[in-house]
């Protein structure tokens, strides 16, 4: 079966300085394979910087991307004729970071409901159309009497990233890119947003991006992750095998640097800092190697490949270079199956 | 109680807009004793920023402080060369202090950094004049040598090269900047440090090292502080006590390893409910409804409409802070 969203070593380079003579290299050699046959939530993390919002940009087609290509069921987004670009803008949706910024405040928010209703007629008549914001309003907790009618300002930040994700819904996607959705909303309501993100992929069967730096939050909720370091990814996997028994040397400091709500248990804090050092992106080898406590020579001369260590896991580093080599292209292998087995 | 640095009683902050007075702290009676380190959470508009800027007296109409009294105590201290008051162990009113007297508690007693500290660098100046600036603006007469060592002396105590004195901001990192701007508000060895979520716009492995040096230089400088956040992570990790704001109140202070083991206050439990964790997924739930609008009038306890075990009396009397055991409090009618 043809997946449902391909990206096949994609790779990103922004161009800076008087007359693009710098340049940045967002994101290299990347491929990932949301196949969509079963719902799954895949979590791409990393620290700024790391090319996470690069990539969802690329993948949502907002962004071209420098070398490879991105595939919505086989198609290439830049061969795609207008249908099927209108197509694949109604079946993949984004949600985005700031729920601050995505509204126009002269409107009220009834009109970021609307008009992609209008615009993918999607309702025949108006009782039709309320109905539907209704129902999305509905999925995601908020009550029709309290958002609508309202202008931007008078919802908390919560409740707008909340009828952001009705308004993904109303256009019923196969894929939605959520990145850094709760980011900017506060503790409680980060609970009440993701639950119903997992709602979504459960009841729907929609296929989830999470996009975030939030461990914590990316271990609750999706079966696969992508540990992305400047560009390039680290670890990738089964989310419990990852994060509970992280091999990469970043992963493991990324787990260890969480905060954890348990005043008993300390976290570790990465002492030599090397925040001075020469950007990880102009490194030849590694780039994490200007970090790593254990750097060698190899780790300096060139970057390591993914080997598998693991029927469920992919991790590039050295240190397991005993493992068969897992060529980027087919990163999918080494995750979990679909199936939504939360922890009992 | 003389340990107390810092004791609020009955602060009341209010900003007047069109629609009415926002109560955004509303009698909120709390102390800081010396040497602690302690948090201050809450979701947004629960007045935990108001009340530390009130502290400062940076609080700028329409925001008013209403009622009440800010206590300092001890503001004797060798290093500070201009005294504001003489006398050992004075304890004065903040609020009843004039601007001048104000300006020059901040920084040489009080020393603040907020989440856009790292932004309110001055971009085209050196990060060693801008470490020492406000040694001056206070006062302190420098010769160009003990500038010298003075700026590689609070490099080195939040952790960084030498090198930075002579480097412009937009060199830094964003942690770099961070901990710059922490070596300025311990510049004057103040008594109080107030962090208002010092690390909310760093990475995480960048934050938690910017929080082990503000902890590491509030012990060095025998310092208390208030750390702010939302973060009950954060909070876990780096405070003693820990109070918790809802609504413009304290609903519960305690010691962070009681609250996390036992919360007192049901919005307390459900905060803490909602943290995700890494040892049970799938298990963590948002607080159902929403924070008060604090332009209306409310009836009894603010968190009542939100609350699992809410009784008749709840809706009509208001609970008050009071004590629960010999170190803990809470403001519930449960307890």
């Amino acid at each position: 079966m043809t997946p449902l969203l391909e990206a096949k070593s994609v790779t990103r380079v922004f161009k800076r300085g008087a007359f693009g003579r710098g340049f940045l290299i967002a994101l290299e050699d990347f491929s990932l394979t949301i196949k969509g046959e079963k719902p799954t939530i895949t979590a791409i993390v990393g620290e700024s910087g790391s090319g996470k919002t690069t990539l969802a940009n690329i993948l949502a087609g907002l962004l071209p991307c420098t070398k490879g290509q991105v595939l919505y069921e086989g198609k290439n987004l830049k061969q795609m004729s207008g249908t099927e670009w209108h197509r694949f803008r109604r079946e993949v949706q984004v949600i985005f970071q700031d729920p601050f910024e995505v509204y126009n405040p002269f409107y009220k928010v009834d009109h970021a409901l609307t008009t992609p209703i209008d615009k993918f007629h999607l309702a025949e008549s108006k009782r039709q159309r309320t109905e539907l914001i209704g129902q999305a309003l509905e999925a995601v907790g908020l009550r029709t009497e309290e958002t609508l009618g309202r202008f931007p300002h008078e919802l908390s930040g919560g409740q707008r990233q909340r009828v952001m994700v009705a308004r993904a819904l109303l256009t019923r996607p196969r894929l939605i890119i959520a990145d850094e959705p709760v980011s900017m909303v506060d503790a409680s309501m980060r609970a009440t947003i993701l639950e119903s993100l997992r709602h979504l992929e459960l009841e729907r069967g929609i296929s989830i991006i999470y996009i975030t730096h939030d461990l914590a939050t990316a271990y609750q909720i999706s079966q696969n992750i992508v540990v992305l370091y400047s560009g390039s990814v680290a670890e990738a996997g089964d989310v419990r095998l990852v994060i509970q028994q992280p091999q990469h040397p970043y992963t493991v400091l990324l787990v260890a640097s969480v905060a954890r709500a348990d005043p008993t248990r300390r976290w570790a804090v990465e002492t030599e800092g090397s925040e001075l050092a020469s950007p990880a992106n102009l490194l030849k080898g590694c780039k994490f190697s200007n970090r790593c406590p254990f750097v060698m020579q190899q780790c300096l001369e060139r970057a390591p490949q993914l080997f598998r260590t693991d029927s469920r896991r992919a991790t590039a580093c050295y240190r397991y270079k005993d493992f068969p080599i897992l060529p980027s292209s087919e990163l999918e292998t080494a995750f979990a199956s679909g199936d939504v087995d939360m922890d009992a | 109680m003389n340990s107390d640095v810092l004791q609020v009683r009955d602060l009341q902050v209010r900003y007047h807009t069109a629609r009415g007075p926002v109560k955004a702290v509303e009698h909120v009676n709390l102390s800081l004793r010396e040497g602690e380190r302690m948090g201050l959470v809450g979701e947004s508009g629960s007045g935990k920023s108001t009340l530390v800027m009130s502290i400062l007296r940076l609080i700028k109409p329409p925001g008013f402080v209403e009622a009440g009294e800010i206590w300092m105590t001890g503001l004797n201290s060798p290093d500070y060369p201009a005294e504001p008051t003489s006398g050992d162990r004075v304890r004065i009113n903040l609020l009843s202090l004039s601007t001048e007297e104000m300006r020059r508690i901040r920084l040489a007693r009080i020393g603040l950094i907020t989440q856009g500290s790292m932004n309110s660098l001055n971009p085209v100046a050196r990060v060693e004049d801008q470490l020492i600036d406000g040694m001056r603006a206070h006062g302190v007469r420098l010769s160009g040598r003990e500038a010298k060592s003075k700026v590689s002396e609070f490099l080195g105590q939040v952790g960084l090269r030498p090198e930075v004195a002579r480097m412009y901001p937009h060199e830094l990192s964003g942690g770099m900047k961070q901990r710059v701007c922490i070596a300025i508000a311990a510049s004057l060895r103040p008594k109080v440090i107030i962090a208002d979520e010092p690390t909310s716009a760093l990475d995480v492995v960048v934050q938690s090292r910017v929080i082990e040096t503000l902890h590491r230089i509030q012990v060095t400088l025998n310092s208390s502080m208030i750390l702010v956040g939302h973060d009950m992570g954060l909070m876990a990790q780096s405070v003693e006590r820990l109070a918790v704001m809802y609504a413009g109140r304290v609903v519960e202070v305690s010691p962070v390893t009681d609250i996390f083991a036992n919360p007192l206050h049901p919005y307390t439990r459900l905060l803490i409910a909602s943290l995700p964790s890494f040892e049970h997924r799938g298990e963590f739930h948002g607080i159902p409804g929403l924070p008060p609008s604090l332009l209306e009038k409310m009836e009894g306890c603010p968190f009542h409409p939100r609350c699992p075990s809410v009784m008749d009396r709840c809706r009509s009397e208001e609970p008050i802070l009071r004590d629960v055991d010999s170190n803990r409090e809470a403001a519930c009618h449960l307890l």
